[in-house]
């Protein structure tokens, strides 16, 4: 494999990580907010669908992405709707909400099964394109993969250095004391909710209009995307920085695969699509591990030297929820 | 700012926790409110800061009549309130901590919000690093932030929920200067405890409560011995004291320590005898939960040793403890010792030790009938837990307890219970002391520790007390310690 | 509770199928199918005929088991999503013990019934994964589930194309299937094995014991409602959620088992069928009573073979039977919120 091969596959990470970039934003500022939206996996393959449908309907492009923007934003005001209004179980409601959606989707697809739709053009940027290796990893692309670069700037600018964004974090980790500070909690979490459905519900149309034109049912490759994105939002630490590495890291290991299939005849190609798998289950394990309580307690019974470099060890892979995640708030 | 409460009436329920509360502070004065728990002191200031409303009374700030719908519009009149527990974000930084809820553009200026920050920290003599993480900070320090965080916000007023638990003396000592300069400046300052020494120290003013009443008002210089008697009341008649007859050593602690995050407890050293019962005294978070559950294996002591009956159990979990028979109950009865929507039949067939795999539903029926008739429980056995009252949950939880054991840990056996079953309970417990049991409590009514006990621990702020002889000390004299006055240095 | 408050709850009940209903013939009307025709083929499909009904039956047998299993692990508040896993590798055991003892010679039925229990085996292993990164590792079980998921998906697809791939070409078909002296015996005529019938009636009755009527039922429940209160009430509370772990993936394990050995005779890739799942909507469903699993597993499996047939006579997908369920699951839920509002508020 040459240099520029692997330049172009380079690119093609950035490319097909777009869409699972837009779902972890989403769910990482309606995490933030307090609101699981477990849903994702169903609201990605219905936004796909629905998206898919629309362009293919009226032969426009802005209205599919649109429809995929609105279904996500309707989805997660279900979830909004019944957990801070209703006081339902968040992972209840998302979970039932994944699989209608996903149901759905085939359902309401069938008629579009394997229809030739339009898709989203090229879009080089001339003048940029031409720098070596940066031009082709980054300027020579379609809008939606540049959306991605720029909503992971905004989402981790907005969270970490706006008013409203330290608002949002102060939400999301002790709403009674945002509260106090003149925060409508309640109003902002179904904000926050909304708009990260919006965003995962940008994943769809980006897959079928982009990344995997088309919608073929229950064979287009969709289901489980969701599921990945719900466990890269964990991983990222609730940081969009972090969870954009884990959204690229996720995207490469999956082209790793395809690289490496001809190189191992005895691994079928779908073994290695789901490589990142144990992978993720592996960090989640070093994300959490450092607060089971036996580890504390072994910790404690190490000698100085090796105790504190496994306690720092566990304090930098550490990533710990909103404290309020999933807790409906009350004023008093 | 001059602030007027008038006529102020707050219900919860059946329970009249605000009592036609009437209190005028004059511009520049250190007000202390004094109370026992559930005096009503902490409904007052959260009607004040405009997290709950009053049922009835208005609230004056510089004579003019105010309506406080939030905590957002308490600041926006100019009114502070300072948390026991600070409400801040403990992740995240100092510097965002201050700036969160402070209005303005988009996007914050952080050099100049961390000039002004640094400006009123110094004034106060403050050093807070504007980059360290609040979870990093101390007690002390998150009060240091708030303070400066709400004058930042232009409150006039300030309100401060027990200020002084878990910070230390030197900490307290620039706490209440940096309140008496304020004062000066002509702010307002409404100081909430229910440390007396602190109170005398600081206030010029003390309104005392008392049951959801205001039963008093004193000024500077004060007289402790009113204020004691303010706080705690007339006597009530709780019966003879009685001292049982001792049974031989059932718990010994040997030079136990014990660390929490808030502070640290060394070096206590006890025996407490069969029939004995040991009260444990101090003002909340002074260390005594920490040594109870220590006592039970639910807080593993640093050191020391702990031994029941001669068989040494430091370290050991807590069912371990419970099969050597001792035995703990919570304060939070629906949170920590019962389990909501379980029936008060399957909490007995849950406590029983059974070795077998069905449950015999017709003995676990007449079982329920006979606690619920012994322990004079108003239920049925098919009543959920959660739908009994305080009380009733109260005696179901005793009644959990299994037969014979060698020693008891409760904390707060009777809080919230009306004096008929706060004498049903003692009765109850009497009984278990009769059979040998030892019984070792936390309350933070001062009555009940001298009524009940025959010795007494106090703690102020992770120091432990010699026993005192509960017969030949007074209520007086427990306050005083409670309250930090007249320990040796 | 009282006799009236009892009807009200009722009639929230017959709302929430109402409107899923209604819901549900909304979408049918946007996708320009008719209503009460989809319903009516979803009847007929499902009940038309004695042996549309025994593959109903077929249908609900590892519904049942699978939702048998959640009961256990609800009533311990665990939120075992890792449950599909479960079933697939309780069928991968399964597969792997017949694979190693069919040329041994022993009996048929002793082979079968080893490798029934290598699949409880399987299952059981694949949930304790998942109860051990939730107690040691700290690791959410519905995280840890779904990851699990995943990965007993990679395993089964790198069994059948590579291991234990069928003579000459491996494929999406699955392994090479078992002499037919290793299926469950059949009634006749039908695709349904009193065997496998048995096993899950067996499975929920003694869920349903387990639940109502044994100690460690009750210390289980009391797990789940109050950790903290059931720990001091003398309940080894890790060790009982893994038991529950254990119980719930034993169960998925046997259905898996009974996918190889009663219905398809091989590993295929999508062995589970989506039945964890389709099993945590209906222990939802029944809000965690055993009693009420059995009918509602087989409303659900009615309407899974009910949709059978769309396609072929509405030219409509067959995922409108998850559609209805999904949707009456969410209306329950919804309706339960709007309910405990109003009680709220009064």
């Amino acid at each position: 494999m040459d240099s520029t091969t692997i330049l172009i596959g380079l690119a093609s990470v950035l490319v097909a990580a777009a869409p699972v970039v837009f779902a972890v934003m989403g769910e990482t500022l309606s995490e933030r907010a307090g609101v699981i939206n477990l849903s994702m996996n169903g609201t990605i393959l219905l936004s796909a669908m629905g998206g898919f449908a629309v362009s293919v309907r009226t032969g426009n492009l802005f209205l599919g992405f649109l429809t995929g923007m609105l279904i996500g934003a309707a989805v997660a005001l279900i979830v909004a709707f019944s957990s801070i209004t209703l006081k339902q179980s968040q992972v209840a409601v998302g979970f039932v909400l994944a699989l209608v959606c996903r149901d759905l989707s085939y359902f309401l697809g069938n008629p579009f099964m394997g229809l030739a739709g339009p898709r989203l053009p090229a879009w080089p940027l001339s003048g940029l394109k031409e720098i070596p290796v940066i031009g082709t990893l980054f300027f020579n692309h379609d809008l939606m993969t540049y959306l991605s670069f720029i909503v992971i700037f905004v989402s981790w600018f907005w969270i970490f250095r706006t008013r409203p964004g330290l608002m949002l974090q102060g939400i999301g980790e002790r709403p009674a004391a945002a509260y106090v500070r003149g925060a409508n909690v309640n109003l902002m979490r179904y904000v926050y909710t909304v708009l990260g459905g919006a965003l995962i519900g940008l994943a769809g149309p980006t897959y079928s209009l982009s990344v995997k034109a088309g919608w073929k049912g229950t064979i287009s490759g969709l289901d489980g995307i969701g599921w990945i994105a719900l466990a890269i939002t964990i991983f990222g630490g609730w940081n969009p920085l972090r969870a954009a590495f884990g959204a690229y890291l996720f995207a490469l290991l999956q082209w790793l695969g395809l690289v490496l299939q001809p190189s191992l005849p005895n691994i079928p190609s779908q073994v290695l699509q789901v490589a990142p798998f144990p992978l993720m289950i592996l960090t989640l394990l070093l994300v959490n591990i450092g607060d089971a309580e036996w580890v504390e307690r072994t910790l404690a019974s190490l000698p100085e030297p090796t105790r504190r470099f496994f306690a720092k060890a566990f304090r930098a892979m550490r990533a710990s929820p909103p404290a309020a995640l999933g807790v409906p708030f009350e004023r008093d | 700012m001059k602030v007027e409460l008038r006529g102020i009436h707050k219900y919860f329920g059946n329970n009249h926790a605000n009592n036609d509360i009437t209190l005028n502070i004059p511009a520049g004065t250190i007000q202390g409110i004094l109370g026992e728990n559930g005096a009503g002191k902490s409904t007052l200031m959260k009607i004040l800061s405009g997290f709950i409303h009053a049922d009835k009374g208005e609230i004056l700030l510089d004579g003019k009549a105010v309506f406080i719908q939030s905590p957002a519009t308490a600041i926006h009149h100019g009114v502070g309130m300072l948390h026991q527990d600070p409400l801040d974000f403990p992740p995240m930084r100092v510097i965002d901590n201050f700036m969160i809820g402070h209005s303005g553009g988009l996007f914050p200026n952080r050099a100049s919000v961390t000039r002004d920050f640094k400006l009123i920290a110094e004034q106060y003599g403050f050093s807070l690093d504007p980059d360290a993480y609040v979870d990093s900070l101390t007690v002390g320090e998150r009060q240091q932030l708030e303070i400066i965080r709400l004058l930042w916000l232009g409150a006039r007023v300030l309100i401060l929920d027990e200020p002084t638990t878990g910070i230390s003396a030197s900490q307290k000592e620039k706490l209440f200067a940096t309140l008496r300069t304020l004062a000066e400046q002509g702010k307002t300052i409404i100081f909430v405890s229910h440390k007396l020494e602190d109170v005398e120290v600081l206030c010029h003013q003390v309104a005392v409560l008392r049951q959801g009443s205001l039963v008093g008002e004193a000024k500077k210089p004060f007289d402790t011995k009113k204020l004691v008697e303010m706080m705690f009341g007339k006597e009530i008649s709780l019966g003879a004291r009685q001292t049982l007859e001792r049974h031989g050593s059932v718990l010994s602690l040997q030079n136990v320590s014990i660390e929490d995050v808030r502070l640290k407890i060394k070096d206590v050293s006890l025996e407490v005898s069969g029939g004995e019962v040991i009260g444990l005294a101090g003002m909340e978070g002074s260390g005594q939960g920490a040594f109870l559950r220590a006592c039970a294996g639910i807080v593993r002591p640093v050191s020391g040793h702990v031994k029941v009956r001669g068989r040494d159990l430091t370290g050991k979990s807590y069912h371990v403890y419970k099969r050597n028979g001792v035995e703990f109950l919570p304060a939070a009865r629906l949170e920590e010792g019962l389990v909501p929507g379980l029936s008060l039949t399957e909490h007995y067939v849950l406590a029983e030790k059974s070795k077998d795999v069905f449950i015999n539903h017709e003995r676990g029926l007449k079982q329920a009938q006979e606690k619920i008739a012994a322990f004079n429980i108003k239920g049925t056995p098919v009543h959920t837990i959660e739908s009994l009252s305080g009380g009733n949950q109260q005696r179901a939880l005793l009644s959990l307890l299994r037969d014979p054991l060698s020693a008891v840990l409760i904390e707060h056996p009777t809080r919230g219970l009306d004096i008929e079953s706060v004498i049903y309970i003692w009765g109850k417990l009497k009984e278990r002391c009769r059979k040998g049991t030892a019984i070792m409590f936390i309350s933070s009514d001062l009555e009940e520790i001298l009524q009940y006990s025959d010795r007494v621990l106090v703690f102020f702020s992770g120091r432990v007390s010699q026993p005192l002889d509960a017969s030949t000390t007074t209520v007086e004299q427990l306050g005083q310690l409670i309250g930090g006055k007249g320990w040796a240095s | 509770m009282t006799k009236n408050s009892r009807w009200v709850n009722v009639g929230f009940q017959i709302a929430a199928l109402v409107l899923a209903l209604l819901f549900t013939s909304l979408i049918l009307l946007a996708a320009g199918a008719p209503p009460l025709e989809a319903y009516k083929n979803i009847v007929t499909g499902a009940f038309g005929s004695f042996k549309k009904f025994s593959d109903v039956l077929v249908s609900w047998v590892p519904l049942l088991l699978v939702s048998a299993g959640l009961l256990v692990t609800f009533a311990t508040g665990l939120w075992n999503i890792g449950v599909e896993g479960q079933i697939t590798l309780g069928a991968i055991a399964t597969t792997w013990a017949l694979r190693e003892l069919q040329d041994t010679g022993l009996s048929p039925s002793l082979i079968l019934f080893l490798a029934i229990l290598a699949g409880m085996a399987g299952g059981a292993v694949w949930a304790l994964l998942a109860g051990a990164l939730k107690t040691f590792g700290g690791v959410n079980e519905i995280f840890g589930g779904l990851g699990l998921n995943f990965v007993a998906t990679a395993l089964t697809i790198y069994l059948i194309f590579g291991p234990w791939k069928r003579p000459g070409v491996a494929s999406m078909s699955g392994t090479e299937p078992f002499d037919e002296a290793l299926h469950l015996s059949l009634f006749p005529e039908l695709r349904l094995s009193p065997w496998a019938l048995v096993i899950a009636i067996l499975a929920i009755v003694f869920v349903y014991f387990l639940l109502q009527g044994t100690y460690f039922g009750l210390r289980l429940k009391a797990v789940g409602k109050n950790f903290r209160a059931a720990y001091l009430l003398g309940v080894p509370t890790w060790q009982y959620m893994m038991l529950s772990f254990l119980i719930c993936g034993a169960l998925a394990g046997i259905a898996g088992a009974m996918q190889v050995t009663a219905v398809y005779y091989r590993l295929i890739p999508s062995i589970s069928s989506g039945y964890g799942y389709l099993g945590l909507m209906v222990a939802m469903l029944v809000n965690y009573q055993a009693i009420w699993a059995a009918p509602v597993a087989l409303f659900f499996a009615a309407l899974n073979i009910g949709s059978i047939q769309l396609p072929i006579v509405l030219k409509l997908d067959s995922s409108l039977s998850g559609v209805l369920q999904g949707m009456l699951v969410l209306f329950v839920l919804i309706v339960e919120g709007v309910r405990q509002r109003i009680a709220r508020r009064s």
